[in-house]
């Protein structure tokens, strides 16, 4: 359904990609709620994904005592909340995430401070 | 000679003061001076079928608004030379008042503005004095909130460029952006938004049981200034109930495009409102009522009430009022953690609540609070006490309409964030609610404008003019703060070890002993 | 069937008025909060003027409760003697 408007209405997208210094991607960390929200980072289209876990994951989640436990040949992950099995040695590009994507991962066996999914 | 003129009665007065005063135009047609009193599809048929309950007449209305003045300046007076503000509980509910100011009052000057424009386009005149007497309400409490407020600013951090901060400051967004929302809305939307929704379904949340706890707080010159503000409120949920009804008497077709906007408005301000679940739960160091309690007095048992009335005009209740409900145990809680989280960037402070509170909080919350919230904030605690305060210092995804963080849960599950989506012109829009994603697919032109103050960070836009991003060393945060004019270290951080907290601590001290 | 209600300032000027409430409405229910009273009712309340004027002993112009009013819900009919709040259904 369209606005309705006195006259044409037609304004420019305020968040598409070219207006920012690289792509926008969306990332969080399932029963782990201690971190309020998801998290909002632009990352390079060419950054390997396997560097997104070891150089960009552990400033943003590290405080958390879990953190530190998790197996990440266990972890699942979700993008746009289905199942989605990225590729470690491709890019974020090459693995298909676009400006604005959201994914999650999931760590099985960890569900937060004292099990409260926190 | 009979020289006693009778005095006419209120029905009389106020047809007298409000019929007849309007013409049709003849220079310009009808519809060129009212240009937006029809393109919304809100068919009205005799606009004179809109009378206000009240019978209220500009005179009255001078004469009481005076007396309503002159009551609540003796009081903020009182209030000031006699330093008022060191009866309060504890220095941390100057907190509540801090986001009062902040995210609050300049809601009241939008809403004399918006009252002024839309008093302007409706076409009947007994709408137009109402809208007129509200335009001027509104901007009476936008002054006296300024006015009261000021005594706390002269004393406590997180006020002093509360306006500033309105423009920018991200959480902050979430008001303004409601609020402009509704003024970029046609009148009749604007009507059902601000007076029915906001005004009648939830501000009595805001103004009634906060207000009492500020009594209970023993912050005086809050509470007289808000219950002074909610007697005009009363006279604006009357404006909001008859408008709803005065659009469904008027015509059939006017039903779907009024429940549409009900289900818009209720979830909007739903939403803004979980600002004020937690000041009552978080910072009112005595409580009068839980936020739960509060919605199932004012939001759960007034809101039945309500829409049970309405359904004979066949509207229902607002599509998001059982998710509503549903969130009574928990958003509270979740908006707490959220400004726990990003208190670096947020100009008022936070704390982890004491044991006897987290017992309260416990007793009013047994379904949710020991199970999914107590165990984090006790864990802040342990850590806070070593040294380890968290921060969370990467910026948080937000939804695309209400711009708060993505921090709701399923409903039915909380322990999962709720994730919505869309897909519009080529781009992902994301959202923290079906509502939320509801309003947006139904404009979508209107909310790829959204000012989210996340992606306005990413984009550069929220530093001073000179800043170099390039240069060495750049702490892209910190320069966030500079743009915000957030006093680092004094506005913002946790309560414990906080100017607030000594300055307080100390002028109580001398107000309650004798210094040589 | 349900409640409506009107909530007043706790105060000199008020206290008159929550009496005659009282007084007029049997079936309405006072609740006390710091600062205010919440009268709940069911279905009705009304508030008369020759029952406030009557306590006081001055005369009452109905207008004047919105000096102390805090807040309502409910429908309202309004003349210059008694002052009700209703719900249809």
């Amino acid at each position: 359904m369209p606005v309705k408007a006195v006259k044409p209405y037609s304004f420019p997208a305020k968040d598409t990609v070219d207006k920012f210094p690289a792509p926008l991607l969306y990332i969080g960390w399932d029963e782990h709620l201690m971190f309020c929200a998801p998290h909002c980072i632009p990352v390079p289209p060419t950054l390997p994904f396997k560097a997104l876990i070891s150089d960009i994951l552990p400033g943003i989640y590290g405080y958390h005592p879990d953190f530190s436990q998790i197996d990440w040949s266990r972890v699942t992950w979700l993008k746009s909340g289905k199942p989605f099995h990225p590729d470690m040695e491709k890019s974020v590009a090459e693995n298909g995430l676009k400006h604005k994507d959201v994914i999650r991962f999931c760590t099985p066996g960890l569900r937060g401070i004292k099990g409260s999914c926190s | 000679m009979d020289t006693q003129v009778k005095k006419l009665g209120l029905k009389e007065r106020y047809a007298a003061m409000t019929r007849g005063l309007g013409w049709e135009t003849t220079y310009q047609p009808m519809e060129k001076v009212y240009p937006y009193a029809t393109y919304e599809g809100i068919k009205i048929h005799d606009w004179d079928k809109w009378v206000d309950p009240f019978r209220m007449t500009m005179d009255a209305y001078w004469k009481y608004q005076g007396e309503k003045e002159k009551k609540l300046y003796a009081v903020i007076d009182a209030f000031q030379q006699n330093n008022g503000f060191l009866g309060i509980t504890d220095a941390r509910y100057v907190n509540a008042v801090k986001l009062f100011i902040q995210g609050v009052s300049p809601l009241e000057y939008y809403a004399h503005r918006g009252f002024a424009q839309v008093g302007r386009h409706f076409v009947g005149e007994g709408l137009r004095v109402a809208c007129q007497m509200q335009s001027l309400d509104e901007i009476r409490h936008y002054q006296t909130q300024t006015h009261a407020i000021s005594t706390y600013n002269k004393y406590f951090n997180g006020m002093h460029h509360s306006l500033h901060w309105f423009d920018r400051v991200w959480y902050l967004s979430v008001p303004k952006s409601f609020f402009e929302d509704a003024l970029t809305a046609g009148p009749f939307e604007y009507l059902t938004s601000i007076s029915f929704s906001f005004e009648y379904v939830l501000t009595n949340l805001l103004f009634v049981p906060f207000m009492s706890g500020a009594a209970y707080n023993g912050d005086l010159a809050t509470v007289t200034f808000g219950f002074s503000a909610q007697s005009d409120e009363s006279r604006h949920m009357t404006l909001g109930i008859e408008a709803i009804k005065f659009m469904l008497e008027q015509d059939p077709d006017n039903v779907p495009i009024v429940q549409r906007w009900i289900d818009k408005w209720f979830w909007r301000g739903y939403r803004v409102l979980t600002l004020v679940g937690m000041m009552m739960d978080y910072m009112l160091p005595k409580r009068v009522m839980s936020w739960r309690e509060a919605w199932e007095i004012y939001g759960e048992q007034n809101g039945r009430a309500l829409f049970r009335d309405l359904a004979r005009y066949g509207i229902r209740e607002p599509k998001g009022w059982l998710d509503a409900i549903d969130g009574k145990d928990h958003i509270s809680h979740q908006a707490w953690n959220t400004f726990y989280n990003y208190n670096a960037a947020a100009p008022f402070h936070t704390w982890v609540p004491t044991d006897e509170e987290l017992d309260w909080l416990s007793a009013k919350y047994p379904n949710s609070f020991d199970q999914y919230y107590r165990p984090r904030l006790e864990f802040y605690r342990e850590q806070h006490r070593a040294g380890n305060r968290f921060y969370n210092k990467t910026l948080p995804m937000l939804c695309t309409v209400c711009q708060i963080p993505m921090l709701f849960t399923e409903p039915g599950d909380p322990t999962t964030i709720c994730y919505r989506e869309t897909d519009y012109q080529g781009d992902k829009y994301h959202f923290c609610s079906d509502h939320c994603k509801e309003i947006f697919e139904n404009e979508p032109e209107k909310y790829v404008q959204s000012w989210l103050p996340v992606h306005q960070i990413y984009q550069g836009n929220c530093f001073k003019p000179g800043v170099d991003p390039t240069q060495p060393g750049f702490d892209p945060l910190m320069a966030v703060f500079d743009y915000y004019d957030l006093d680092f270290g004094r506005d913002n951080l946790d309560f414990e070890g906080s100017e607030d907290q000594k300055h307080f601590a100390a002028w109580r001290g001398q107000a309650l002993q004798n210094t040589v | 069937m349900s409640n409506v209600f009107i909530a007043f300032q706790q105060n000199e000027e008020a206290r008159p008025i929550i009496e005659a409430i009282l007084a007029d409405n049997p079936h309405a229910t006072a609740v006390e909060s710091p600062a205010m009273v919440k009268i709940d009712a069911p279905n009705r309340l009304t508030i008369r003027r020759e029952t406030i004027e009557a306590i006081t002993g001055t005369p009452f112009d109905l207008q004047q409760i919105h000096v102390n009013l805090i807040s309502l819900s409910g429908h309202i009919d309004e003349d210059d003697d008694q002052f009700t709040l209703y719900w249809k259904h």
